[in-house]
């Protein structure tokens, strides 16, 4: 179990002594990466479809990082090639499957049943609550969810009585990732995050990590930011490093933008139910290893269906009735 | 008029809920549950989804497959944090809460986690997401499931989703005040929890289902009610609106 008593003095000291200064803090994706180490708990942004920093994962891959923990609230495919390159040892959720069409993910019943990977699964208040005890610098939060069932005990959760009402309560320990990951609508040079639409988990998740890595559709300017202060959704003084990624989420969606490409899904589960887990290494030398740069990695769709999920996108947001 | 097991689902579903009620679903059959039920006969319902979503429209022909994604924030009220969205529900402001699950047991109990041991299970299932905080925080929770004897079982093998746990006055010494798995919603009937004993009993057969049926399909006894309906079947109006909700039968 990855909790001791003092995380939370550590995490803060460890945030405490970064450079917060205001400067820019443009990387490319390669160089944003190297700022993860072996053995990292790495959080990852936005949920299952959803703006999940796809550009980022993939360069974490192609750095041959080993030792990881990923954790998310709901995962969906994307931490399928982490199982198969060994690459995580562990992964903290509440879910993970490949989507409703496509049931049970083979990869994570090959990897937790055969003792290879850890599951440590929380409900998603519980783990949300993880990210936010994190972001708010104290070592636990007390929740009602939880109570009664198997999941307190599998991720060190634990009860005690409130002290102001004797009631029973569930504690959820604080989650501090050593790295976040994080895709966004618009970013600046300074690191000043907006999103639009559902921002999940990200300020949390933002808050709670030492390190803080952005990819966003859009870079603008310091003076953009300035004009709607009201649209930062994470401050700048919380990120490491801004990458310029524009479909950094495809082929799973990026709210207003793009829609999730469920094609590839299907094509995706058809090659691993043909293959097994050597239709995922073929996926990977594919799309992860083969790519030398994300542009690389957007010509192996068809135009036409980039732009065809951007229609889909324009349609659903806006609240035109459709 | 014949209909398919997931619309007769459905529409039991839809049925249970009332007007002005706020309501917890997943993607799938809940949702389409949910929208049927504010074409027809709750307008004023409220739905909610996991993955930060209040008030939205579903769009016919363009269902979800997740509950975090664009199809489900169409016309929304709003998008709040997912964490904050769990937070009404712990302060009380969600009625009804839909799940399903992989195993349940005669307390309700859901497990969605594993078969066999936890840490060398013999499937490993996708986990919680939402339903244990549903079935934890939700005023009332109803049960959606396909009726099949390899889920009804006499114990779950874990527990990730807390029912009546082990019986009346369970939930309570647990911490859990609120809340409760109310009914469950077969294919082949309606149930609800003797309050005595807390196990579940058959209320409503739907039409030419029989006790027998029942007993087939379910790994322990199974109480019955002193009287047990019959359920009015699927009318051509409700089946309409699900069959253009999910042209494509998605879900159907």
């Amino acid at each position: 179990m990855s909790i001791r008593p003092a995380d939370f003095i550590e995490a803060r000291r460890r945030r405490a002594a970064k450079p917060k200064g205001a400067r820019d803090k443009r990387l490319d994706a390669a160089e944003a990466v190297r700022l993860v180490r072996d053995g990292d708990v790495i959080a990852i942004g936005g949920c299952c479809f959803s703006r999940t920093p796809m550009l980022l994962l993939r360069e974490i891959l192609r750095q041959g990082r080993t030792g990881l923990t990923l954790a998310r609230n709901l995962m969906a495919i994307e931490p399928e090639p982490f199982l198969v390159a060994g690459a995580a040892h562990t992964l903290i959720t509440s879910w993970m499957g490949p989507g409703l069409p496509w049931g049970l993910s083979r990869v994570l019943r090959h990897y937790v049943e055969s003792g290879q990977v850890r599951f440590e699964e929380w409900s998603h208040l519980g783990l949300g609550l993880r990210f936010r005890a994190g972001a708010m610098g104290v070592p636990f939060l007390p929740t009602l969810t939880m109570l009664g069932s198997d999941l307190l005990g599998v991720g060190g959760a634990k009860t005690m009585a409130c002290p102001f009402t004797g009631e029973t309560v569930a504690l959820v320990p604080a989650l501090f990732p050593d790295v976040a990951l994080l895709h966004v609508h618009r970013a600046d040079p300074l690191g000043n995050c907006q999103i639009d639409g559902y921002v999940h988990m990200d300020p949390d998740i933002a808050a709670a990590a030492t390190t803080v890595l952005v990819t966003a559709e859009e870079l603008i300017s310091e003076e953009d930011t300035r004009r709607h202060p009201e649209r930062t959704v994470i401050p700048g003084l919380l990120v490491d490093a801004v990458v310029e990624a524009p479909f950094g989420a495809f082929p799973g969606e990026c709210y207003g933008l793009y829609e999730t490409d469920f094609g590839f899904y299907d094509a995706y589960a058809a090659r691993l139910a043909a293959k097994g887990l050597d239709g995922v290494r073929e996926f990977m030398d594919e799309y992860i290893y083969g790519p030398a740069t994300h542009a690389e990695y957007l010509a192996r769709f068809d135009p036409t269906v980039l732009a065809r999920q951007q229609q889909y996108a324009r349609e659903l947001v806006g609240g035109e009735p459709l | 008029m014949s209909y398919t097991d997931s619309e007769l689902l459905c529409v039991m579903a839809a049925r249970q809920l009332r007007d002005d009620q706020t309501v917890f679903a997943g993607v799938g059959l809940p949702l389409l549950a949910v929208a049927l039920a504010q074409k027809t006969h709750a307008p004023h319902l409220t739905m909610v989804v996991e993955g930060g979503v209040i008030g939205a429209e579903v769009v016919p022909g363009r269902l979800p497959i997740s509950t975090n994604e664009m199809r489900l924030a169409h016309r929304a009220l709003m998008l709040p944090p997912i964490t904050d969205i769990f937070l009404l529900a712990q302060r009380g402001l969600i009625d009804v809460g839909f799940i399903g699950g992989a195993q349940i047991d005669q307390y309700g109990n859901i497990n969605t986690s594993v078969i066999g041991p936890y840490e060398r299970p013999k499937v490993r299932l996708p986990g919680s997401g939402g339903a244990n905080d549903i079935a934890s925080l939700c005023s009332e929770v109803t049960i959606v499931t396909v009726h099949e004897r390899r889920r009804f079982v006499p114990r779950v093998d874990f527990i990730t989703s807390p029912g009546g746990l082990s019986g009346p006055g369970a939930r309570k010494a647990a911490g859990l005040h609120f809340g409760r798995v109310a009914r469950v919603i077969t294919n082949l009937g309606l149930f609800g929890f003797d309050p005595a004993t807390g196990r579940l009993r058959l209320d409503a057969l739907h039409p030419g289902r029989t006790v027998e049926m029942v007993r087939e399909q379910t790994g322990f006894e199974v109480l019955l009610a002193p009287e047990i309906a019959i359920t009015a079947p699927p009318t051509a109006a409700e089946l309409a609106i699900l069959r253009r909700l999910d042209a494509e039968r998605r879900f159907l």
